[in-house]
């Protein structure tokens, strides 16, 4: 199963042998191959080698995606990636670190991560794979599921409220954020690149369709539009507030795709760099330390 | 043999603590060995807060309950240590807070305020007091605060303690002694220069006691060690982060205590799956739960030996003094890349927070050991069948390789998979990682003994009731037998050192003997409980007594 066009370039290389078991229809196809066409034209228009990039996965349909694609992987457990990506990144700078993860994985197991990277303004880049709704453990209800959404665990409805998780990672000092859908590919692939490409902390929550336990193709096709140029102030907190609120995951409303916020801020791993810099004869180090101590 | 105790108490939040390191400074000055224990309540400000420093001419790693002088800052100090003073004990203490005392009473809050000294300086009339109780010159008390006063408020120091030295009156005479002036470090402290020792790159942890104080000390020594230190926003971070500095080719290591250290158990299962070495050091405190957050225990032997779902080898150790911290620190993080295994260093707030003289030069090192690393030869997989059971180590960034690391079942390249085949070979794999790491560990100390071998009767212990125990065996003419390695369990090395152990007796600060059930499970009788867990260390008197009443 692939997506209906696939845009990008084709870099065969770059899918792996394992065999895929994601449902006919599910939106990890898309997110999968607008993946692979964003590290294969990063690599060659950026010069970035393909070995410099680094996937990771946390637990849910999500995370097959480091099997799938042929390219460096930790393929983490439940909501944990993004402290793990962040340690990627300490280590090598020269790293592109690329977190992908589920809305359960993220917003409800690991959303303490997700704050503290983005308030850290970590230089990795988040990918929801946001389907609102649990898959792999068959149709439970999620951080960004709708007020009365029925699943498994709640067949009376639930009473709560999703979040919106743009609103979220704003407050929390996220340096860049961005909505995409599975359904459009291409600009799917740009926002990808976009995002790789900031230098920071940046966040991509990918309305995702889930064939098999939460459909919502017609609904997103009715209500999802692109953002034109200059319909929101990327540099300005308000404004992408204002956008980011104009759909809150719940009621009715229309559904901006696009990047809403990006600004420049200190990274987080750069202030730990120079420290171990070069290769200092550490033991040495250790006797000066004691043979000072006071 | 010479040896002095001096108990020196107050409210928290007045430096006790410091006080008793500098104590420890005079006598190290010297030439003394000295161990401090710290004994303080979990809260900021009040409550009862002591220290006990010991003296002596030879090592020493325990304090005994009686002591020769008691500086005592309030009346808690006083009424709290009755059973500590005896005929031969001065008294001094602050005239301005203790009504009922017999001493020398300093009348510390005028004293501050004729020399104009902020009140932190009290330390320091004490510390003058005591200089002149034990016959030690004036030079050598001036020389010791130079070297640990800061230089703005050392005048100030210098003329309160000066204050406080004349108060006072001779007593005894410390004879200088002729050793190295040693300097006094905790326990916390030499296993962060231990595991940098090892190779460290990276130490990440988030606070709690009584690990704390590896994570402040390594923050604030991190450019003299060319390191980096981490502070996330919780443990389950905190290891994750350790797994992901590591996958990308950094050492490692991880800090806390029971209550962090299960938060951080799901991390700890994803290490032995993935193969990615991590360094835990598991300072042990009473529980369950919060319990006495800070007193000591043993209380987490078999949480640290069995933590994490499903089967997979590990390496645990467990130090007794400083010399074992600062080497068994090293080679745990130094055995974790070679195996490919998750490493602890489990210690106990005796350990990690007691101040020791340290003799780096006597540390007897360990065995360096290198990860394996890929030649560059072939198509890179990362969890390669090999005889040993270690797979060759690429990092991401490596041209050539694609390195896919993973939490799931998987092949040798690091694909998920659940095929019965596959499944056992690669879980087979990492077992024979285990048992490569157990044959290297035979060549170890992993079991030492002290003492003559036909005593005919042996003290078995573990962590920091080492010293302890070597005092009161040499006290009871018995032998002491101590493993430093807990998994695997070095059963070759036990059988041989417990040859004609005669009477045993098992030394524990725990409520259950944990050791003793280890030594069960190996097929070896472990002997006698003798068990404190009321969240103190045994003091030597103290044991000696236990241990008379196991051996009659």
């Amino acid at each position: 199963m692939t997506p209906d066009q696939p845009p990008g370039r084709p870099a065969g290389g770059l899918i792996s042998p394992a065999q895929n078991t994601w449902c006919p229809g599910c939106g990890n196809f898309s997110i999968q191959h607008m993946m692979k066409s964003a590290i294969a034209e990063l690599s060659e228009e950026e010069g970035i080698p393909l070995e410099n990039f680094v996937l990771l996965g946390g637990i849910g349909c999500h995370g097959k995606l480091a099997d799938y694609l042929n390219v460096n992987s930790l393929y983490a457990i439940h909501g944990r990636s993004v402290p793990a990506a962040t340690g990627i990144r300490l280590a090598n700078p020269d790293l592109k670190v690329i977190c992908h993860v589920g809305d359960g994985d993220i917003y409800a197991e690991g959303l303490d991560h997700l704050l503290f990277a983005a308030k850290r303004n970590s230089d990795i880049t988040v990918i929801v794979h946001d389907n609102r709704v649990y898959g792999l453990t068959t149709g439970q209800y999620t951080p960004t599921s709708p007020a009365g959404f029925k699943g498994r665990s709640t067949p009376g409805g639930i009473t709560e409220h999703p979040i919106n998780p743009l609103e979220v990672m704003l407050a929390a000092g996220a340096t860049h954020i961005a909505r995409g859908y599975t359904k459009k590919t291409r600009h799917l692939k740009d926002l990808f690149k976009e995002a790789i490409m900031h230098r920071g902390f940046s966040f991509v929550d990918v309305l995702q369709i889930c064939a098999t336990y939460f459909n919502l193709t017609d609904y997103y096709n009715e209500h999802a539009y692109e953002m034109q140029e200059g319909e929101v102030d990327t540099g300005r907190f308000e404004s992408a507030l204002g956008k980011i609120r104009e759909w809150d995951y719940d009621r009715e409303a229309p559904i901006p795709l696009g990047t809403f916020y990006s600004v420049t801020k200190p990274i987080y791993e750069e202030h730990f760099q120079a420290l171990t810099a070069g290769k200092p004869d550490r033991r040495a180090l250790v006797r000066k330390v004691v043979e000072e101590w006071r | 043999m010479a040896e002095y105790s001096v108990l020196i108490g107050g409210k928290a939040g007045e430096g006790i603590n410091t006080a008793g390191l500098s104590i420890a400074g005079l006598f190290s000055r010297l030439g003394y060995r000295t161990y401090m224990y710290f004994d303080y309540p979990s809260l900021i400000r009040g409550g009862h807060n002591f220290a006990i420093i010991r003296a002596s001419d030879r090592t020493i790693g325990a304090h005994r309950t009686p002591v020769d002088v008691l500086l005592a800052f309030d009346q808690n100090s006083i009424d709290n240590h009755r059973q500590r003073v005896h005929e031969g004990t001065t008294v001094i203490y602050d005239a301005s807070q203790v009504v009922r005392a017999e001493g020398y009473g300093l009348p510390l809050d005028d004293i501050v305020k004729e020399e104009k000294a902020p009140p932190i300086t009290k330390n320091s009339a004490m510390l003058g007091a005591l200089a002149r109780v034990g016959g030690i010159g004036r030079e050598i008390l001036e020389d010791v605060l130079r070297a640990t006063v800061p230089a703005k408020h050392l005048e100030a120091n210098l003329r309160v303690a000066g204050r406080g030295y004349d108060a006072a009156g001779e007593a005894f005479t410390v004879e200088p002694v002729d050793g190295p002036a040693l300097p006094v470090l905790t326990g916390n402290e030499v296993t962060g220069l231990g595991l940098v020792h090892g190779g460290l790159d990276t130490y990440v942890a988030y606070p709690m006691t009584p690990s704390s104080s590896i994570l402040h000390f390594l923050a604030n020594r991190a450019e003299d060690l060319s390191i980096k230190v981490i502070h996330p926003e919780n443990e389950i971070s905190v290891i994750l982060m350790a797994l992901g500095l590591a996958y990308a080719g950094e050492k490692s290591a991880v800090g806390t205590s029971g209550g962090g250290f299960c938060l951080m158990t799901e991390g700890l299962s994803f290490a032995a799956m993935s193969e990615i070495p991590v360094t835990i050091v598991m300072g042990q405190r009473p529980g369950p739960s919060t319990g006495m957050p800070t007193y000591t225990s043993q209380g987490d032997l078999h949480f640290v030996l069995n933590a994490g779902q499903g089967e997979f080898p590990r390496l645990v150790v467990a130090p007794g003094d400083l010399e074992e911290a600062y080497a068994w620190s090293a080679a745990a993080l130094m055995l974790s890349w070679r195996y490919q295994v998750p490493a602890i260093v489990l210690t106990d707030k005796t350990l990690a927070e007691g101040a020791y003289s340290f003799d780096l030069g006597a540390v007897t090192p360990l065995p360096d050991r290198e990860p394996v690393l890929w030649d560059g030869t072939g198509e890179y997989r990362r969890y390669a069948r090999t005889a040993d059971g270690v797979s060759p180590l690429a990092f991401p960034g490596r041209e050539g390789a694609v390195v896919k690391a993973t939490s799931y079942a998987h092949d040798e390249a690091g694909f998920t998979t659940e095929e019965r085949e596959e499944v056992i070979e690669l879980q087979e794999k990492r077992f024979r990682k285990g048992e490569s790491l157990k044959a290297e560990l035979a060549t170890y100390p992993a079991v030492k003994t002290y003492g003559a071998r036909d005593a005919g009767t042996t003290i078995v212990c573990w962590g920091s009731e080492k010293w302890a125990c070597i005092e009161a065996a040499e006290e009871l003419g018995a032998r002491v037998v101590q493993p430093l390695v807990l998994a695997p369990f070095p059963v070759r090395q036990w059988k041989e050192a417990m040859i004609g152990a005669g009477k045993v007796a098992c030394v524990e600060n725990n409520a259950t003997g944990e050791l003793a059930r280890l030594l069960r499970q190996h097929g070896f009788e472990p002997g006698r409980p003798v068990l404190k867990y009321d969240g103190r260390p045994f003091a030597v008197d103290e044991l000696a007594a236990r241990l008379g009443e196991v051996f009659a």
